[in-house]
């Protein structure tokens, strides 16, 4: 433990009394076990100010990273059958959707909106992993599908930012069957001559990397981000080994070619941009800024965290090794 | 022949039947009589533990290792078989089996998944579960089919893609994607059946047909009972309740919509009698192929995706 969790801890609760300390003032990351204190984490994008570790971002907060001026056009997705199966496990279907939808606030474990990205129209598909695991079921192929659509629509990139387990088992083949519609769905921005760019975050894995998720024109992930097809306890019990360092790693995947690019957040936003400005051979980005007076907040890594020393950057450096060429310089005009 | 646990009444009369044969070989007996109302009790009893299956029982029909596999199904209906081997990438994988062939005289291409029969083919199929490789193999038929107009039929059986670090290194994830991708591009004719285990993305790989059908005791499922049952109920015996719950029977399938036919099986299972389910499904592959063939490329991948965006969105009925 250092000073901050012996010492600064106790002494706020003794200042500001207990009650009204919500214990999640602090978090420990879960890589380097550093406290770090939840409006550095915010202003950081949760990443870890001591390590790089990224940890898992809201659905919410992502969008608001990749905006312009962090603000979108949220799409009505339209109503589809709830509960196919009548499924029951220990609990039925019916109650965890009411649970996770009391728990998140969302009505499903995606989100599609449509707005800016460094002045480029885009379409974006987020999955909430907090939302059931982020499975994959009817809404959410639907959620793909209106995205693929309303991309096409606009002449407009789509993203797809998926974070999920896979398939939603409660809706058994039918969740299954969606692997085969976001394909067609994402076929269809291919076929318009639009891009499709994918953004790996942690964890994707089973029918959702098996789908859509792998058929991106560019795939993109975050560092340390769990990518892949069978799950590795699955994997251990069936091979009966111990599994490789970094197993289903962003990294681990980008040696093996199954990512182009691992990319820390605060330059995911510009990355992007540059891309899809040369696959439409636009001019080079330029964010608009709406109304949001702090929307540079999330744009570049350096302003998003306050300097920590050298060893903050020294494992910025490390982890940003793939993406050097992160002082561009028109990502800072507005 | 191997029966299973709710089988055993059958099985004991088989054994009795087997024993007055026995007896009649010995003693020159005339006991045909006796024999053949034991047979039709057989039948009665087949008959009436087949007509109300359970979703776990069906499970257990649609992995009996005496189950007709895709091999058999290919000789047994296709002549000219040519098989063709490797992705022209890494590998041979042997899980999925395919190449040219004819079908009732027109030529096609044929593929499947194949889990073997003894220790020596099971383990040279690996049990029918397809590494990246073999999902490979299966788009470079695709697109050989796509490029010199040649229907596509697929026989899915298998418990899934296998999970294991080279799979994962290779990109399983990618192979089955671009599968499913290659399946739906196609501007032949793709027809396809599940013919013991349709599991998981391991089977939908291959499973997107304009035609999909399955045989009457096949399952077709989004995970095994058994992993849905060690993750939802935390414990892995309760496969039963969760072989209920998914819903995978082929009858459940075809309310959903999902498929478009099931194929009777013979009494007592593909197993009891192979030849007339050859004969079955032959004449069931015969019969969309005749339809489809002469539907123009553009629409049939038309009406291909356009099957598959329906899962969804207008649902179910």
């Amino acid at each position: 433990m250092n000073w901050l969790t012996t010492f600064v801890r106790p002494k706020i609760r003794s200042l500001v009394g207990s009650k009204e300390v919500p214990e999640n003032l602090w978090r420990k990351c879960p890589a380097c076990d550093h406290m770090l204190f939840h409006k550095e984490l915010e202003k950081s994008w949760q990443v870890c100010s001591h390590c790089g570790h990224h940890m898992r971002l809201p659905v919410r907060k992502r969008l608001e990273l990749l905006f312009d001026g962090g603000t979108w056009t949220p799409i009505e997705l339209p109503p589809i059958p709830q509960d196919p199966l009548k499924f029951k496990d220990l609990k039925r279907y019916s109650d965890r959707m009411k649970e996770a939808q009391a728990k998140t606030g969302e009505k499903e474990a995606i989100i599609v909106a449509h707005g800016w990205l460094m002045g480029i129209p885009v379409v974006v598909a987020a999955f909430d992993f907090s939302f059931m695991g982020g499975s994959m079921g009817m809404a959410v192929g639907e959620g793909l599908v209106a995205a693929a659509e309303l991309a096409v629509l606009q002449r407009a990139s789509l993203i797809v930012i998926p974070a999920s387990g896979g398939a939603r088992m409660q809706e058994g083949i039918l969740s299954l069957m969606q692997m085969a519609r976001t394909t067609v769905a994402v076929q269809r921005v291919k076929d318009a001559g639009l891009p499709y760019m994918v953004l790996l975050t942690d964890p994707t894995t089973g029918g959702v990397t098996a789908s859509f998720a792998m058929l991106g024109d560019i795939a993109i992930s975050e560092p340390g981000a769990v990518i892949g097809f069978a799950g590795a306890r699955v994997i251990q019990n069936t091979i009966r080994e111990t599994l490789p360092d970094g197993f289903q790693r962003a990294e681990y995947l980008r040696d093996h070619g199954m990512v182009d690019l691992v990319v820390n957040r605060a330059d995911l936003k510009a990355t992007l941009g540059r891309i899809l400005s040369i696959l439409l051979r636009r001019d080079p980005p330029a964010e608009v800024l709406a109304l949001s007076l702090d929307a540079d907040s999330g744009r570049s890594g350096t302003r998003a965290t306050p300097p920590a020393g050298d060893v903050e950057e020294a494992a910025r450096r490390d982890g940003q090794a793939e993406a050097h060429d992160e002082a561009e310089p028109e990502e800072d005009e507005a | 022949m191997h029966f299973l646990d709710f089988e055993k009444p059958v099985a004991e009369l088989e054994s009795k039947i087997e024993e007055l044969r026995h007896l009649s070989d010995a003693d020159g007996m005339n006991i045909a009589e006796e024999v053949g109302r034991l047979q039709q009790k057989v039948e009665k009893q087949l008959r009436a533990v087949y007509a109300k299956l359970t979703p776990w029982q069906k499970t257990q029909v649609a992995r009996h290792p005496e189950r007709p596999h895709c091999l058999d199904y290919i000789k047994a209906l296709f002549t000219d078989v040519t098989p063709l081997a490797g992705d022209r990438l890494y590998g041979e994988d042997q899980a999925i089996v395919g190449g040219l062939a004819r079908f009732r005289g027109q030529a096609v291409v044929v593929m499947g998944q194949e889990k073997g029969h003894d220790t020596d083919t099971r383990l040279r199929h690996n049990f029918g579960m397809a590494m990246p490789e073999g999902y490979r193999k299966a788009q470079r038929l695709m697109d050989l089919a796509d490029r010199f107009r040649l229907p596509v039929l697929t026989l899915v059986d298998t418990a899934g893609a296998y999970p294991g670090v080279g799979a994962e290194e290779r990109g399983q994830a990618e192979a089955i994607a671009r599968t499913i991708q290659a399946g739906l591009n196609l501007r032949v004719p793709m027809i396809t059946c599940v013919i013991g285990e349709g599991g998981s993305g391991g089977a939908i790989a291959i499973a997107t047909g304009n035609v999909v059908m399955m045989l009457e005791h096949a399952i077709y499922s989004v995970i095994s009972p058994e992993g849905c049952a060690s993750i939802l109920w935390r414990s892995g015996e309760m496969a039963q309740q969760a072989a209920e719950a998914l819903r995978l029977t082929a009858q459940d399938l075809l309310e959903f919509k999902v498929i478009d036919e099931v194929i009777p099986e013979p009494l007592g299972g593909a197993h009891r009698d192979r030849h007339a389910m050859f004969e079955q499904l032959g004449a069931a592959f015969e019969g969309h192929l005749r339809e489809l063939t002469p539907v123009e490329g553009g629409v049939l991948r038309a009406r291909r995706r356009e099957k598959f965006l329906r899962m969804g969105r207008e649902g179910l009925n």
